[in-house]
């Protein structure tokens, strides 16, 4: 497994640099980890890319770096202390670093000599690619997917270049992910929707969620769904719940911030039972926080939003391949209970790429609430489980209503206190019924554990390769639930396992420990020890393991 | 098609609101225009207008204060097919709502957006509109309201509408005659109606805006753009009903990519090599 920074300052190319030399990782066989570090800027300061590959699958990033791609001095400063032993630091000749380790190499004056300084960055690739030990023969295709014809030739050239001034310094290694996809959160989430039948998204721009938007808008004429962008979030979500009413699949996305604007919309999902998915890809707050950094502190409140009560699930994402299910599953269980489903993301997720078995469309089913009725139409009909006969409106005979005020079976407005009992309760009858679908964490490590670790969405990668290596270290001592479906909570795992649990450990990105609370509060259940990151910066699995470490020595 | 096709219920409203004249012309317009009721959705948000959906029968969406516009552009946009109505009220619509009646213009979705003009907010009991006359006097406003009250109709033109009305709910033959030209009206049609508030507004009653209201005629020139927005600064003693501005732009769905073509959205059928593709392009 290898581990590579690209680092420098907005504007320098450091995104195509990281998307192209994935590409030719993976379909050299390799499984690819790349996440991304930024900055809220468009040009200057510091971002970097890190680039984990190796021959088994990677669930998390890593500090410890074995080469480092530096377009700048700062860089170098930056993270020289992370360079491994035999790390090299790969920079452009013009750079002032006299560190030991640089390999300092022509790269814009090759370019120029090329014709084009821009292609600095892929002679850079190609110096890359021979250190690792890689067949240039896999540069052409790739290159051709990324650049416009007419710089395919120069590019390709670059790389060359790149290549043939070094020698190999790590061994190529064998791994079988030449055929997998590599993709992001963000695009799995949207994936997940379009396979699901979505045709309607609107949303307002907010970090780290637009990437949503902006893919589904590049193929919205070939998959035939209108992406609208909204004046406002209420907008957002209001739009997307009048054209669910009409009968189109929607769905919209957001950050916590634009999320709180979306609040009294959930309620009116609630009450008119009108199905809605909300993306909240979360990011540090409180308000504007670290726009383009990571956090997972919209627990707690994406549970409780809105005025009142009514039912609702959260869903959060724990891996690109879960991004895509997932997303596919919220569609399909809103519109069968009628019901607003939160799906939570992050940034973290939302902007790394991740080496994923290519979905498989076959087995999924949409399923659609139609309904025929014979007699007259109540729609919302006082029911065993809670769910109505929905109708869409224009589509059938019978008049459909939906109204924000607490209403009768028919959907008028009533203020009798019988009608409201009624109503609350079948709409609450709603939860019961949902808890027949939740599905159980996801139960990582040996049977015979005795300290349980605790966790959900995102911090599933990390926490499963902590893990891995505390086990590897201390004998099969150390076990996981992650938790996927938040609310409703499902318990049969987590009672199951806490009762044969020494200690149980919350690690989240969060400074309250939002799912120890929440897990306490349904269950009982207490964390021991809580291992809380919120600087903004992803936990690693390495990171997990030294906390942990750190405890059991005091 | 019979003449009861839109019924009306029982409503909450008091005795002599503007809103019974408006209920009732609707009715009429919609009758008129031989539709079908179950092809009809009405939009409101919250306030007396906005009750206006429970009192006929059609399709109805009584969503958030504010927030009629974002719903009813939407279920357009899901299906074409449907006769989309916005009939909400001043404070729904100019306060609240502002924000997404400005930039609903801009989009022109084909729906019509009648406005329930009384210049006060009646379901809150009495708080000055973002239309109210300076100086009118409320249990907030205790001493005479002092912002200037917004010029809807004004605002409509200079922001781009295609179609921008004034009717009264007083004026019967008149509102019935603008509904049916703005249900017709390919675009965004909008008609800021002026109605009584007998319960909370003592100053712009049926009596002051009968004394001042006037019909324009054929020699007023409906697509004369600049002459419009001087039409609708004349507001005062003589307040003119009827089209001010008329124009025929492209709508929404003429306009966007994936609608131009293909039917209505909620009927078309997803290709699996489509997404297919996008899968394959991942890899």
């Amino acid at each position: 497994m290898y581990n590579l920074l690209i680092g420098g300052a907005a504007g320098q190319g450091i995104d195509t640099m990281a998307a192209i030399l994935e590409k030719l990782l993976k379909r050299s066989g390799y499984f690819v980890l790349t996440t991304r570090d930024f900055m809220s800027r468009v040009r200057g300061g510091h971002n970097f890319s890190l680039i984990r590959f190796g021959t088994d699958a990677i669930t998390s990033h890593s500090s410890k770096l074995d080469g480092m791609i530096a377009l700048n001095d700062e860089t170098i400063a930056l993270h020289q202390s992370a360079l491994k032993t035999n790390g090299f630091i790969l920079c452009d000749s013009g750079l002032k670093t006299a560190h030991p380790s640089a390999i300092k190499i022509d790269m814009d004056i090759m370019a120029k000599t090329l014709g084009n300084s821009r292609v600095s960055g892929n002679i850079g690739l190609g110096v890359v690619l021979k250190l690792f030990g890689e067949e240039i023969t896999l540069v052409a295709e790739v290159v051709k997917s990324f650049f416009k014809e007419e710089l395919v030739d120069i590019n390709i050239q670059a790389v060359t270049a790149g290549y043939n001034s070094v020698e190999t310094r790590f061994p190529h290694l064998n791994g079988h992910f030449g055929g997998y996809m590599t993709i992001s959160g963000s695009s799995a989430i949207a994936l997940g929707a379009m396979a699901a039948g979505l045709k309607f998204y609107s949303a307002y721009p907010m970090s780290p969620s637009t990437s949503i938007m902006e893919y589904l808008a590049l193929h919205s004429e070939k998959a035939g769904l209108v992406v609208e962008q909204a004046e406002d979030e209420i907008a957002a979500v209001n739009m997307a719940i009048g054209a669910s009413f009409a009968g189109a699949r929607a769905m919209t996305g957001t950050s916590g911030g634009g999320f709180s604007l979306m609040v009294e919309a959930l309620g009116l999902s609630g009450m008119a039972e009108i199905p809605l998915v909300v993306v909240d890809a979360q990011r540090p707050g409180p308000v504007t926080g670290f726009p383009t950094r990571t956090e997972q502190s919209d627990l707690k409140f994406v549970i409780s939003a809105s005025q009142g009560e009514f039912p609702r699930m959260v869903i959060a994402l724990r891996n690109q391949e879960d991004a895509f299910h997932q997303t596919f599953r919220a569609l399909n269980l809103a519109e069968k209970y009628q019901i607003p489903v939160i799906i939570l993301s992050d940034q973290y997720l939302g902007d790394a790429t991740a080496t994923v078995k290519p979905f498989e469309l076959s087995g999924l089913k949409t399923e659609r609430a139609d309904e025929a009725i014979d007699g007259g139409y109540l729609r919302y009909r006082l029911t065993e489980d809670g769910i109505s006969p929905r109708l869409i409106p224009g589509k059938t005979k019978h008049l459909v209503s939906a109204d924000s005020d607490e209403h009768d079976e028919q959907g008028w407005i009533t203020e009798s206190a019988a009608v409201r009992v009624a109503m609350m309760d079948k709409r609450m009858r709603k939860l019961k019924a949902l808890e027949s679908v939740l599905q159980e964490p996801e139960f990582i490590g040996p049977e015979d554990f005795k300290v349980l670790i605790l966790g959900w969405g995102s911090t599933w990668g990390p926490i499963t390769e902590a893990i891995k290596l505390l086990n590897a270290k201390h004998g099969n001592l150390y076990a996981a639930l992650v938790f996927g479906d938040v609310y409703p909570l499902p318990k049969r795992l987590l009672i199951e396992k806490a009762v044969s649990a020494y200690d149980i450990i919350n690690v989240e990105q969060n400074a309250t420990g939002q799912l120890a609370l929440l897990i306490r509060e349904q269950t009982g259940i207490q964390c021991t020890v809580s291992i809380l990151k919120y600087d903004g910066r992803q936990i690693t699995g390495e990171e997990i393991v030294d906390r942990i470490e750190e405890g059991i020595r005091k | 098609m019979s003449t009861n096709a839109f019924s009306t219920y029982e409503t909450a409203w008091c005795p002599g609101c503007g809103n019974f004249g408006i209920l009732d012309c609707l009715k009429t317009a919609l009758e008129e225009l031989d539709l079908n009721p179950s092809d009809v959705l009405m939009v409101a948000g919250i306030g007396q207008a906005a009750k206006i959906p429970q009192y006929i029968s059609t399709n109805s969406f009584c969503g958030l204060h504010g927030r009629a516009l974002p719903a009813a552009v939407a279920a357009k946009i899901a299906n074409e097919k449907l006769t989309v109505i916005v009939s909400t009220g001043d404070g729904d619509t100019y306060g609240e709502g502002g924000n997404h009646f400005l930039h609903n213009i801009r989009r022109n979705v084909n729906i019509t957006h009648f406005v329930h003009d009384n210049q006060v907010y009646g379901l809150t009991k009495g708080q000055a509109s973002p239309t109210s006359d300076e100086g009118l006097v409320t249990d907030v406003q205790t001493t005479g309201n002092i912002n200037t009250p917004l010029n809807p109709v004004l605002l409509a033109i200079a922001a781009g509408a295609g179609f921008v009305a004034r009717s009264f709910s007083g004026d019967k033959d008149q509102l019935v005659a603008t509904m049916k030209q703005a249900i017709a009206h390919e675009g965004y049609s909008f008609v800021d109606i002026l109605q009584p508030c007998v319960s909370f507004n003592k100053v712009n009653t049926f009596s002051y805006y009968s004394q001042r209201v006037y019909h324009l005629d054929d020699s007023y020139n409906v697509t004369d753009k600049a002459a419009s927005m001087q039409k609708a600064m004349e507001y005062g003693d003589r307040i003119p009903l009827g089209v001010i501005y008329r124009e025929s732009k492209p709508t929404f769905h003429q306009k966007n990519a994936v609608l131009k073509s293909g039917g209505p959205l909620l009927d078309r059928i997803n290709e699996p090599e489509v997404l297919q593709k996008l899968i394959s392009s991942f890899i």
